[in-house]
């Protein structure tokens, strides 16, 4: 068995567990926690791959963000210890079409996609190849995604100052 | 200069000359990581001796001097008398978050120790990322503290931790905005290539006026992250009793103490990494017979002296400015430190543009 299969195994069965865990758990603060696991696991796949930007950019966004936004939220809604498993026949439902859409989409990605070994390189991907990809304006460049996210921000950046300064 | 790039080689071919290649490299992970533990462990007991030194020359006193010469037995005994202390069980708390807390802060300080270089080829992580993976490896030690002062199940340590997050969170932007300026005068990422480029000039000399902006601000968002005075707000003694580990006795509340000594070790590591050089010498361009003097130091003597400066300055900061308030804090760093790190940021690029850099 190669050292690359077994990391891989490690990683993905922290993982399933992880997601399982957070999904069966009745206290909320708890779920994010192990969200944040199946967070890292996804981080180290990404560093197994040779992916260290992606790697490092999940556990930023992810990580430092999502999840200590996640965290932020409960203590200031000071429901962290609520028990969450009583909830209402619409949410059930709604949660299922989202849980079997995505899973559908998933499984037809899996079984449509080519996932021999000869269709993948192991390099690590230099940073300014990836700069000038992302501030390219030709084709298979993302200026424009870019430039799209930045306003988006901003414009969140306003509506956040407007709603903190409401009288 | 000794590099230690042949030291290690030289153990990876005789370990796979001894047994197959994956048990080779497993060997050489664990080798690696109960190197960076030992040295994180070492690191934290200098600091830890130090800072009561330090401390107690700035208040004109001697110190801890009664257990062993010079006081120098004082961590091992404060160490123990942890060990011996009774491990409270906190009723209506979240027993599992409550102990994973100090955990999640450790590990992320430890990621980030190991990306340290501390002589050439002397580096457990190297990615082509380095100092970008570097501020991901840290951004994620504030949620031990929020879960910390969470699952406490005391109000202190609950507001606590909300003060460390929002201060921790706000920093991290002008700290990053000030490596940021360093990246663009090295035009890399990688610690290794960062620390290779200096070399011929410390980036502080070479970026004269924004370097030495960026290293004032490093220094002070620095100071915030750790959460130290002038900004130790989050474990205002006065206010909050200890903040968000009030609640930890023992070896809970140790682990914390020992990461806080470490980033504060770290941050001045990094310092010394990206603006005064590394485990580079000082160079002084057309005095050869003083650069080949320089060289015969060895290169892990340069970076653990100017970290250690570093340190120094750290420790001056805190005792010697009173703590601020909440809200100086954070419109110090929001209408003060971010416009000028974003201006000293357009200043780099244009000197770095222009060819105005040595």
């Amino acid at each position: 068995m190669s050292i690359n299969l077994v990391i891989f195994s490690g990683l993905a069965l922290v993982m399933v567990i992880a997601a399982l865990f957070a999904v069966t758990s009745s206290k909320i603060m708890r779920a994010t926690t192990l969200l944040l696991f199946v967070l890292f696991g996804t981080a180290g796949l990404y560093f197994m791959l040779h992916y260290a930007f992606l790697g490092a950019v999940q556990i930023t966004v992810y990580a430092g963000g999502i999840v200590v936004l996640l965290i932020f939220a409960v203590l200031l809604l000071g429901k962290g210890s609520v028990d969450i498993t009583q909830t209402s026949m619409r949410r059930y439902l709604a949660g299922t079409i989202t849980a079997l859409t995505g899973m559908i989409t998933t499984i037809y990605l899996i079984i449509t996609t080519d996932f021999s070994a000869g269709n993948f390189t192991a390099t690590d991907v230099p940073m300014k190849q990836l700069g000038e990809a992302l501030m390219g304006t030709e084709k298979y460049n993302y200026i424009l995604p870019f430039e799209v996210m930045s306003v988006l921000l901003l414009a969140c950046t306003v509506g956040a100052i407007l709603i903190a300064r409401k009288k | 200069m000794t590099d230690f790039n042949t030291i290690i080689e030289a153990i990876d071919s005789s370990l796979n000359s001894m047994m197959p290649h994956s048990a080779a490299v497993l060997v050489e992970c664990i080798l690696a990581a109960v190197c960076a533990i030992g040295a994180y462990l070492v690191f934290a007991i200098i600091m830890i001796y130090m800072e009561r030194k330090v401390c107690a020359a700035f208040q004109c006193r001697v110190g801890p001097d009664r257990v062993g010469k010079w006081g120098i037995l004082q961590v091992f005994s404060d160490v123990f008398k942890m060990l011996i202390k009774e491990i409270i069980d906190i009723k209506n708390s979240d027993r599992i978050l409550y102990n994973l807390a100090p955990f999640l802060v450790v590990m992320s300080s430890l990621i980030t120790f190991s990306c340290l270089p501390f002589a050439r080829g002397l580096q457990v992580l190297d990615f082509n990322i380095g100092i970008f993976f570097i501020m991901a490896a840290s951004s994620f030690g504030i949620l031990g503290i929020l879960l910390a002062g969470w699952s406490s199940n005391n109000k202190f340590s609950m507001i606590g931790a909300i003060r460390s997050g929002g201060q921790m969170i706000s920093y991290e932007l002008s700290m990053g905005l000030s490596i940021l300026t360093l990246v663009v005068l090295s035009g890399s990422m990688q610690i290794s290539e960062l620390v290779e480029d200096q070399t011929r000039g410390w980036f502080i000399f070479r970026g004269h006026i924004p370097a030495v902006i960026a290293f004032i601000m490093y220094i002070i968002s620095g100071n915030a992250e750790t959460n130290r005075a002038p900004f130790d707000l989050p474990e205002a003694e006065s206010e909050l009793t200890a903040g968000f580990h009030t609640e930890y006795s023992g070896m809970g509340f140790g682990l914390f103490y020992v990461a806080e000594f470490m980033n504060m070790f770290i941050i001045a590591g990094i310092a010394s990494t990206i603006f005064l050089g590394g485990w580079a010498p000082f160079y002084i361009s057309g005095l050869d017979g003083f650069n080949e003097a320089m060289c015969w130091i060895p290169g892990i003597v340069w970076f653990l002296g100017k970290t250690f400066f570093v340190i120094w300055l750290l420790m001056w900061i805190r005792w010697t400015f009173p703590r601020l308030r909440i809200d100086q804090v954070l419109v110090l760093e929001w209408k003060y430190m971010v416009p000028i790190g974003l201006l000293n940021l357009l200043i780099m690029t244009i000197c770095v543009v222009m060819g105005w850099t040595f």
